[in-house]
């Protein structure tokens, strides 16, 4: 029993398990707009984006966070430019845009700094995480719980029909911005966490899940979060066992849930599914 | 009742609409309606029906000319929460974790305070306004629950708790069986009676003269407008359609006496358009009709 204990006793890792609880929620609140706008790829791009954005604030010693945020925006920007000046479709922008960038930054990073560097920006290191960084993802995890905690309905209607919300008078495009740049901030606070490669699943993985979970925005919501701090707090300690793969054991457990919740959701599980067909072809 | 909020009234004035492709969507668009109307907008697919809602709706801005809605642009008009917009069913995202309640309470956000929190008069007027399409049992249901003439009464009732006084519809009744398209109709009619201005677009012919009391034709222009008997002829019709309509001639030799000189005619989905004798438009609710045209030419002297 006391053998279960053992990660409670280090410092660096009860660092690491709120840290990454704090991320898992931030995200996994955010993950049910990104999924019910369609923006999985964008988070996925936008994750990539960031990269020599952190390559270069490295390099000239600025906070991670500052060239992140610059270079997700300026990505997303780029994006938005060549989809409205050509013919090429969204999705194959989107791949040209972050991959081009992902490269930039390895380029930049193997130049420059070296190959444990590299593997940290990859893959994250939670579990050696410096002050000024833990000081960074409060800072934009707060930002971000602030804003989604205030004007959640809203990004709501603009997911849902931002015709209804422009013909209100809410300013779509201000949504829209707002939830690109959060997107970005975010992407950032998992990079510390997970690594550039599984950002996504951390933005992406709990709001489908709780999709499967609730037919109501505002409990989604609840679920989504939850299961971001849940399986963090839990994938953390997890990888005192796992030889610090803190970011794997976060996004397998993950994985493990959005499962459980694809075969016995009560409606909308296959399980569920099968009983009601089942059940419809029963009837006379 | 007087105040220029109760009766609106919508002027497109030379509206022309560019897109950055080089498109021109839309040119020299003009026509003006005054409260307590149901207009219908037709017209071919591409014709820039799309285009001139999304003017109105202040989605796009004009290249040229202007819309406003009692003379002020519609950019401040939105800000009063004037124009609401019901959808077509496929710009909807049916599977959104949103109830019939949800989706009416988004009506009110306009009206609500920063954090969106409901009042006790936004509940009442979401809960009024589901009860007046038939729909407050209902109001748990998550929206993709609903049958087809369901959704979109969800959607009116958005529109009502709103308080809209312009209104525009897109094709509400694509994938609406007859009972739900006449309860509409009725709402419609008593909207118009409260003074509201009713804008639908709509590629089913035949409904409009039933409940259209004025029609905006239009071709990347408007072709015409006003009075439905007036400008919902067949000359105007092909002008507008340009040959895309089929046409079932009924001849003297089909109209037998032993029928009683009645011709049935069956359509699955969309209601036909009949032409009489010398092209008189043919209602079948001719009461409302002949009671409107008599207050019209009223209105007139």
């Amino acid at each position: 029993m006391s053998d279960l204990l053992i990660p409670f006793q280090y410092d660096y890792m009860l660092r690491a398990i709120w840290v990454s609880a704090l991320i898992g929620g931030t995200c996994g609140f955010l993950s049910s707009f990104v999924t019910l706008k369609g923006w999985s790829l964008m988070g996925d791009a936008l994750s990539h984006a960031v990269v020599p954005g952190v390559a270069i604030a490295f390099i000239l010693g600025l906070p991670f966070a500052v060239g992140a945020f610059v270079a997700g925006l300026l990505a997303a920007a780029t994006m938005a430019f060549i989809k409205a000046k050509s013919r090429i479709r969204e999705d194959a922008t989107i791949g040209i845009v972050f991959t081009s960038y992902f490269a930039l930054g390895l380029v930049l990073i193997s130049k420059f700094a070296t190959n444990k560097d590299l593997k940290v920006i990859l893959l994250g290191n939670i579990l050696g995480i410096a002050d000024p960084d833990i000081l960074q993802v409060i800072l934009i995890s707060a930002v971000t719980l602030i804003v989604l905690g205030l004007k959640w309905k809203d990004l709501m209607l603009f997911c849902f029909d931002p015709n209804q919300a422009r013909t209100l008078g809410l300013r779509a495009g201000v949504l829209h911005v707002t939830l690109l740049a959060l997107l970005a901030a975010t992407s950032v606070a998992a990079l510390q966490a997970v690594g550039a490669c599984l950002v996504v699943a951390m933005l992406v993985t709990p709001g489908a899940t709780a999709y499967l979970l609730t037919d109501r925005f505002g409990k989604m919501l609840w679920l989504s979060s939850g299961m971001g701090v849940a399986t963090s707090l839990v994938g953390a300690y997890a990888s005192y066992y796992f030889n610090g793969a803190t970011g794997g054991c976060i996004v397998t457990l993950q994985t493990l849930v959005f499962l459980a919740a694809f075969i016995f959701a009560p409606k909308h599980g296959i399980l569920a599914s099968k009983r009601r067909v089942r059940l419809s072809a029963e009837r006379p | 009742m007087s105040s220029p909020v109760s009766d609106p009234c919508l002027d497109v004035e030379g509206v022309s609409v560019a897109y950055p492709n080089g498109h021109l969507a839309l040119r020299d668009a003009t026509f003006h309606l005054a409260s307590g109307t149901i207009c219908a907008l037709v017209g071919v697919n591409g014709s820039g029906k799309s285009t001139l809602f999304k003017s109105i709706m202040g989605f796009v801005k004009p290249t040229a000319g202007s819309v406003t809605i009692n003379g002020l642009p519609v950019r401040e008009v939105l800000k009063q929460h004037l124009v609401a917009y019901v959808p077509q069913a496929e710009d909807v995202d049916w599977e959104f974790p949103v109830s019939v309640w949800d989706v009416a309470m988004m009506g009110r956000y306009g009206a609500m305070n920063f954090l969106r929190i409901p009042r006790a008069v936004d509940k009442a007027k979401v809960e009024e306004s589901l009860r007046r399409v038939s729909m407050w049992e209902f109001k748990d249901r998550q929206i993709g629950e609903l049958s087809g003439g369901q959704k979109k009464r969800v959607f009116l009732a958005r529109a009502l708790a709103q308080g809209g006084r312009v209104i525009l519809l897109d094709e509400p009744f694509t994938g609406v069986d007859v009972k739900t398209e006449e309860a509409i109709i009725a709402l419609l009619r008593e909207l118009r009676s409260a003074g509201c201005i009713i804008l639908v677009s709509t590629h089913n012919l035949g409904s409009v003269p039933e409940f259209c009391d004025q029609v905006v034709l239009i071709n990347r222009t408007v072709l015409a407008y006003g009075a439905t008997s007036r400008v919902f002829t067949e000359e105007n019709l092909a002008a507008a359609f340009g040959g895309v309509l089929r046409q079932f001639h009924f001849e003297h030799s089909t109209v037998q006496e032993h029928d009683g000189r009645t011709i049935r005619v069956l359509t699955d989905d969309e209601r036909p358009l009949i032409f009489g004798k010398d092209g008189h438009l043919e209602y079948k609710d001719r009461q409302e009709h002949e009671e409107l045209l008599k207050q019209r030419s009223e209105e007139h002297e």
